[in-house]
């Protein structure tokens, strides 16, 4: 009984986005503005309470769960199964994504009212949401992989949704191109994962590791590589992370569901998925470390010299993200986990509030015309408070705090003292940023008229969300007890009485980054500005501004180049030959055209000269 | 029987002549029925007088009042004499001319080549023979000729038709457009 | 003498055949060319009259009724088609109506 109910609803979790899907697109625009909302929001809606439904079941009655529901193909060993598996961790991550998805698709109803092709948008919300339950539900590799396209598609599409900006179609094709060399990566690990294995199903593959490989083998440090390839091209991670800040070219609530709260985090998602494989790669796991801590670190300076809100958010996408791989990198799989699902929750908050600061201001996203606004979007301001001080980890209240705190303290449980003081440092500059985008944004003086003539948003679908989220965001967000137990490897123990140490330095990096930033920019702007504008001050600040040049360096390293060897291919002698052919076609084409005058008399003429001809031959023959 | 096909042959070689020649259209009919009665003359000589008589009745008839029908109804005057003098130079009619005259060359070189050796007699075929093949092992083709002229006269009706002129002129743009197509 | 030699009725077909065909290469107005062709398709039956008496058969006069009611069909088409001519292009000039170009 309980068995054939799951396999009910487990499918029902993306045949519901998909069904929405099919109705948006096929109804080729006939559906109205409203129509299309409804059809999006209902579809996602009734997902959630699918969720919710499969949640409650699981926390019944905790097991995994298997639904089998057909096989693509049949070759031989090679019997891939469209199959699902619940446990705890996609339990999680359904959550996050039909949860939050849901509340971003409502945020949407508001937020897109009155913008050109809403079916568009919420059938292509709709296929990501199906793309995205997929991935996380695929019990084998292929479906995985399936998924990670789907959602790599259709944040694609939804990247270039206003593609009347060639601007954005480029930041689109950016963003495609730079997560789909990660995703060659992903596929070849893979392949090589299937070759020496021989399944791609993901519990099997788990299981059978550890009996192939020793710990440390090179062909399993090669997969995992390549594994960890595929992540950090699908979280924006160092060196493939270049997309994401363009990537907000999308609508506002694009960036909070794909850019910020579920996308990104698939391949936080991946490796902890396939724990067994990187914990038998310890280089490559102190690898995702490493590059977690560079990321944030990188992205934490960056989001401090930019002065378009969304992409401060997004650089804080990168660098939470980098905690993330620190807190995997440590063997601390349930601690990155619960960080992912805190983060969806307070940088979803962030990004619709602060989709409804830019709506609320006439299209206005660059912080040096806004200010001011605390007295007239007293909701998104308050948004940006509880989400900022999750962000920032503003100790006891937020729901930052306690999963930014596991993944130090699993830094130094597992004797990474290193990467503890890349954490510490990221989370001073968090709480630098933080600041100073709340104090840019909402007080000080407006600066432009957008500001200055804000309308704040109403209506319950504007409101709910960001309420729903506020709360999440606080101490009662971390309430929320992913249940991992007994699923992903345990991590490293620690001395506890240092736990407590540790956590007073957190708390004190993070109030003490906090009052540094109120302080600047608070009472200190003139000295701000003046350094920031001269001398190497403002070299650092563009240096910054620009992500540290490495959209530059790949620029000259591999676009130009790579220009370079098309323009000298482009003149092919091989091409010239083959060219001739087509070159020959055409001369032909172009007199037999030129006896296509449309003069009836003409084609009468040539007919009767071939008849004659014919005749002539004919009679003429022996 | 021998004298009627021959003279009657040369009237009509000569009224064709007349037709293809004469740039007035009232006149070229004329020279056409009287070309088309000739035949019929010819038709009646060999000993086919169905034929001869169909001749005189479908084509002489009927087909060409449909001619002077439209050509009344084209009102064709002195502008049209004038042109068609115009269009007939040398250039115009003496390359088709020639390429005509040797597939006619070719034609009749093929035929006394040949060497038939037939003659005909002049024995009359009657109605009752043709009618007796038609309804008999024809039928089919019957019923197809008679596919044939419904195919044609709804082709006709609609092709014919001329779209209201007072009509406003998007519409009649865009049903003139679909009638094209 | 006795009777027609069949070269010369077939002949006679051919002489009309040809002047049609002339007529048709280099006549513009497309009555003119409408009646040679009705002068090409009446040759062909008396071609088929031809072929019938001579071997004394009915099938000739019957082919020859066919190829009346082709006749007939061809020119209502071809006179509704002139009709259109004239409506659209204010001429009988088949060389207006190129644009086409097969």
């Amino acid at each position: 009984m309980m068995e054939l109910s799951m396999s009910l609803l487990l499918p029902l979790t993306f045949l519901l986005p998909l069904a929405g899907t099919l109705i948006l697109s096929l109804s080729n625009g006939r559906l109205g503005e409203c129509a299309s909302a409804t059809v999006g929001v209902t579809s996602m809606g009734l997902a959630a309470i699918v969720t919710v439904l499969i949640a409650l079941q699981y926390i019944a009655e905790p097991q995994a769960y298997g639904v089998t529901l057909w096989r693509w193909i049949s070759v031989e060993d090679f019997q891939p199964s469209i199959g699902l598996a619940l446990d705890g961790l996609s339990l999680t991550m359904l959550g996050i994504i039909t949860g939050v998805g849901f509340l971003i698709h409502l945020f949407a109803a508001w937020y897109m009212q009155g913008e050109e092709g809403i079916t568009r948008f919420y059938a292509y919300m709709n296929l990501f949401v199906f793309s995205m339950v997929l991935l996380v539900l695929g019990d084998n590799l292929l479906l995985l992989f399936f998924g990670w396209e789907g959602v790599g598609l259709c944040s694609y599409l939804l990247i270039g949704y206003y593609y009347e900006h060639s601007a954005n179609g480029w930041a689109a094709f950016k963003a495609f191109i730079v997560t789909r060399t990660g995703d060659v990566f992903l596929a070849i690990g893979m392949f090589l994962l299937f070759f020496e294995l021989g399944t791609l199903d993901i519990a099997e593959i788990l299981r059978r590791a550890p009996e192939v490989w020793a710990e440390g083998d090179p062909t399993v440090e090669l997969a995992a590589l390549l594994m960890l390839g595929g992540a950090v091209g699908k979280s924006a991670q160092l060196p493939l992370h270049t997309w994401l800040a363009d990537a907000m070219a999308g609508p506002t609530p694009v960036s909070a569901l794909i850019h910020a709260a579920t996308m990104v985090t698939a391949g936080v998602y991946l490796i902890a998925r396939m724990n067994g494989i990187f914990l038998l790669a310890p280089d490559i796991l102190e690898l995702t470390g490493i590059i977690g801590a560079l990321t944030l670190l990188m992205a934490g300076f960056a989001a401090l010299a930019q002065t378009d809100i969304k992409r401060v958010l997004a650089y804080s996408t990168m660098s939470q993200i980098g905690y993330m791989f620190l807190a995997l990198g440590a063997g601390a799989f349930d601690a990155a986990i619960f960080h992912l699902m805190t983060h969806a929750f307070f940088k979803a908050l962030l990004f619709l509030s602060a989709g409804a600061v830019i709506v609320s201001c006439h299209h206005e996203q660059d912080m040096r015309r806004l200010g001011g606004l605390w007295r007239q979007l007293p909701l998104a301001y308050a948004g940006f408070i509880v989400g900022g001080s999750a962000l920032a980890a503003l100790p006891l209240v937020s729901a930052g705090f306690y999963s930014k705190d596991e993944i130090l303290w699993q830094q130094l449980a597992s004797g990474h003292g290193g990467l503890l003081l890349a954490g510490m440092v990221g989370a001073f500059l968090t709480s630098l940023y933080t600041v100073r985008l709340i104090i840019l944004t909402f007080h000080g003086k407006p600066k432009s008229d957008n500001a200055r003539n804000a309308e704040a948003g109403r209506g319950l679908v504007h409101g709910v969300p960001l309420i729903v989220l506020a709360v999440l965001s606080t101490f009662l967000g971390a309430w929320i007890d992913p249940p991992l137990e007994n699923l992903l490897p345990a991590p490293a123990e620690g001395e506890e009485s240092w736990h407590l140490v540790l956590e007073l330095v957190a708390a004190g990096v993070a109030i003490a980054g906090i009052a540094v930033a109120a302080w600047l920019y608070l009472r200190r702007r003139g000295w701000l500005a003046k350094h920031t504008s001269m001398g190497w001050g403002a070299w650092l600040w563009t240096f910054w501004n620009h992500a540290w040049g490495i959209d530059e360096l790949y620029d000259r390293v591999l676009v130009k180049p790579y220009r370079g060897l098309v323009r000298i291919l482009r003149r092919d002698v091989i091409d010239g030959a083959c060219n001739l052919f087509a070159k020959l076609a055409w001369l032909l084409h172009q007199g037999l055209s030129r006896t296509q005058t449309g003069k009836l008399r003409f084609y009468a003429t040539s007919m009767v000269a071939g008849a004659t001809l014919i005749l002539l031959a004919l009679a003429l023959m022996p | 029987m021998e004298v009627a096909f021959y003279l009657s042959g040369l009237v009509a070689v000569l009224a064709t002549l007349g037709v293809i020649t004469n740039t007035n259209p009232v006149h070229a009919l004329l020279y056409l029925i009287v070309s088309l009665i000739a035949v019929a003359i010819v038709f009646f000589a060999l000993g086919a007088p169905f034929a001869g008589a169909l001749e005189i009745i479908v084509y002489a008839g009927a087909i060409m009042v449909l001619f002077v029908f439209v050509v009344m109804m084209l009102n064709l005057g002195e502008s049209v004499v004038a042109q068609e003098k115009a269009w007939l130079t040398p250039k115009a009619w003496l390359g088709p001319s020639v390429l005509a005259a040797v597939l006619l060359l070719t034609l009749i070189a093929t035929l006394w080549l040949g060497d038939i050796g037939k003659v005909i007699q002049g024995d009359t075929l009657t109605a009752k023979e043709v009618g007796t093949t038609l309804f008999g092992p024809w039928l089919l083709i019957v019923e197809l000729a008679a596919m044939l002229l419904l195919a044609a006269l709804v082709t006709a009706s609609h092709v014919g038709r001329v779209s209201p002129p007072e009509k406003p002129a998007m519409n009649q743009e865009t049903g003139a457009r679909k009638e094209h197509s | 003498m006795s009777g027609v030699p069949m070269e010369h009725g077939l002949v006679l077909a051919a002489m009309l055949f040809a002047l049609g065909l002339a007529g048709l290469m280099f006549r513009r107005n497309m009555v003119f060319i409408l009646m040679s062709l009705e002068i090409m398709l009446n040759s062909a039956g008396l071609a088929f009259i031809v072929g019938g008496t001579a071997w004394g058969q009915p099938e000739g006069q019957a082919m020859f009724l066919l190829v009346i009611t082709l006749a007939a069909a061809e020119a209502s088409v071809g006179l509704a088609l002139l009709l259109q001519l004239n409506n659209r292009f204010k001429t009988l000039d088949t060389d207006a109506a190129s644009r086409m170009r097969g």
